[in-house]
């Protein structure tokens, strides 16, 4: 073995890797980020603009959003928009959408039950789950609260 | 004779000849820097079939009938097949290896498995056990993606430590018989070693310990120093696990510079490719072997080579639970006599 203490390789393997751009890589996150914000209030401005209420204008921007980046996946775009975005195209609901439809297509050959049904949440289930946990917990404490103010 | 070498480099008595070695690669490699030296360039990633586990298995069948082609015989005389991948249960290899009729030992070396492959094979010829062995492995990216990573139209960036998957297949042909081939003189098999990187997006950085324990090994058994070689080639090490590999064999007094090669380095454009550091990938050695050192061996442009597989022996669920990551290589020694 060479002989060389693990603490030292890690600091030789560190000062070998290069980098991540992250500076390059938070202005392309923000300005795609940015647009796909645009986007969705622009969305709003029209379901608002047709006669939709302001609830149901947001709920019609998401579901959009939703199937645009669905058909994105599917067409193989938004993989290419990822890869350039990073967190920009991730973090939106389009990338939530993106998650889902990625392994539904990957898993299709599996079946439609272990393979579109089990494997459509690998990475969307996390966020559901823990986005569920956080309200939760969030909804104790501002029982807490409430109930303290009161 | 004895055949052990040292700590436990194989001699071999009777050196085992290459008689052949055949290449099968996607459409990426092709479009890369080798591209037009592999034997098949297939253009659909799918070679035609229905998944990507399948298509695997289609670039193994013809890699294996390829390498036996070019050795003008039927994949029939062969006394073994050899060969491994880097899915589930090896069954890029054995369901490629399906109707082929002839004897499968299944091995594991993750992007090693080539390597690991030649010295096995060489053994059991030298033993006597064999007359003809064909060794061969592959490796998709595809079907590698999804089983290690993430779905391919998930929209994720990667880190510049980390390596593309090659597709595709690399074959030889092992044989006890024939004038003039480059021969199998040595073979040291790897130590699994392990300095502790958990990043599964620098496998360069976590193999190059076990690149160079066996280089290390393999110099101190046969008693030859770097320079006894025309080239030292390893596997899929990458532009990180390259530069890594030099200074942990500078550390030991060791000058590589000029003999070293990777074929992860090799085989893409990392600028025009978005491949980052390099090629990985049992398909990576085993394909550039078969496209550019065999045909150098065989022309005497070069006389000896060692040949040093390099693997990450991780799984996606050592990743998961944290675990570091664990490498191999083998390192073979191939000369014209």
């Amino acid at each position: 073995m060479p002989q060389i203490p693990k603490e030292a390789y890690k600091a030789m393997v560190e000062s070998r890797s290069p980098a991540s751009p992250i500076a390059a890589d938070c202005l392309k996150a923000f300005i795609v980020g940015g647009l796909i914000c645009c986007l969705g209030q622009a969305l709003i401005d029209m379901y608002k603009h047709i006669g939709l209420p302001a609830d149901d204008a947001g709920a019609a921007c998401s579901i959009t959003l939703v199937a645009l980046a669905a058909l994105a996946t599917g067409l193989g775009l938004y993989e290419k928009l990822g890869r350039f975005a990073g967190a920009g195209s991730f973090v939106p609901i389009t990338g939530f959408s993106n998650a889902m439809a990625s392994p539904a297509l990957e898993f299709k050959k599996e079946g439609l039950v272990f393979g579109i049904g089990a494997k459509m949440f690998v990475v969307a289930g996390p966020v559901i789950l823990y986005g569920l946990v956080t309200s939760f917990v969030c909804g104790i404490i501002q029982f807490i609260v409430n109930a303290v103010v009161k | 004779m004895n055949k052990k070498l040292g700590d436990g480099t194989s001699r071999f008595a009777d050196p085992p000849r290459i008689v052949s070695a055949a290449s099968v690669v996607g459409p990426k490699e092709a479009e890369g820097p080798l591209g037009g030296s592999f034997d098949a360039e297939i253009e659909d990633e799918m070679f035609g079939q229905e998944t990507w586990e399948r298509a695997e298995s289609a670039f193994t069948r013809r890699g294996i009938k390829l390498a036996a082609e070019k050795a003008g015989m039927e994949i029939g005389g062969a006394d073994f097949i050899i060969g491994g991948d880097l899915l589930n249960q090896s069954i890029g290899t054995t369901f490629g290896a399906r109707g082929l009729t002839r004897p499968l030992i299944g091995i594991y070396g993750a992007c090693s498995t080539f390597g690991e492959g030649l010295g096995l094979g060489a053994m059991m010829i030298d033993g006597g056990f064999a007359g003809r062995v064909i060794v061969g492995a592959s490796s998709h990216f595809c079907a590698a993606e999804r089983q290690f990573r993430f779905p391919l139209s998930m929209g994720t960036q990667r880190p510049p430590t980390s390596t593309w998957t090659v597709t595709g297949h690399g074959a030889a042909v092992l044989a006890s018989e024939g004038d003039g081939f480059p021969r199998i003189t040595h073979f040291t098999a790897g130590v699994i070693t392990d300095y502790g990187v958990t990043d599964a997006n620098n496998m360069g950085g976590a193999m190059a310990p076990a690149a160079w324990d066996v280089i290390a090994r393999h110099l101190r058994d046969t008693g030859r120093a770097p320079d006894y070689y025309d080239a030292i080639v390893t596997g899929d090490l990458g532009s990180v696990g390259s530069s890594l590999l030099l200074d942990l064999a500078r550390g030991d007094g060791a000058d590589l510079t000029g003999a070293h090669a990777d074929c992860g380095v090799m085989i893409y454009d990392p600028e025009k490719q978005d491949t980052h550091a390099g090629g990985s990938g049992c398909a990576c050695s085993a394909a550039t072997f078969a496209a550019v050192f065999y045909p150098k061996l065989r022309t005497r442009k070069l006389n000896r080579l060692l040949f040093v597989p390099t693997g990450a022996m991780l799984s996606a669920t050592s990743v998961q639970q944290g675990e570091s990551i664990p490498c191999v290589a083998y390192a073979v020694a191939i000369e014209n006599l």
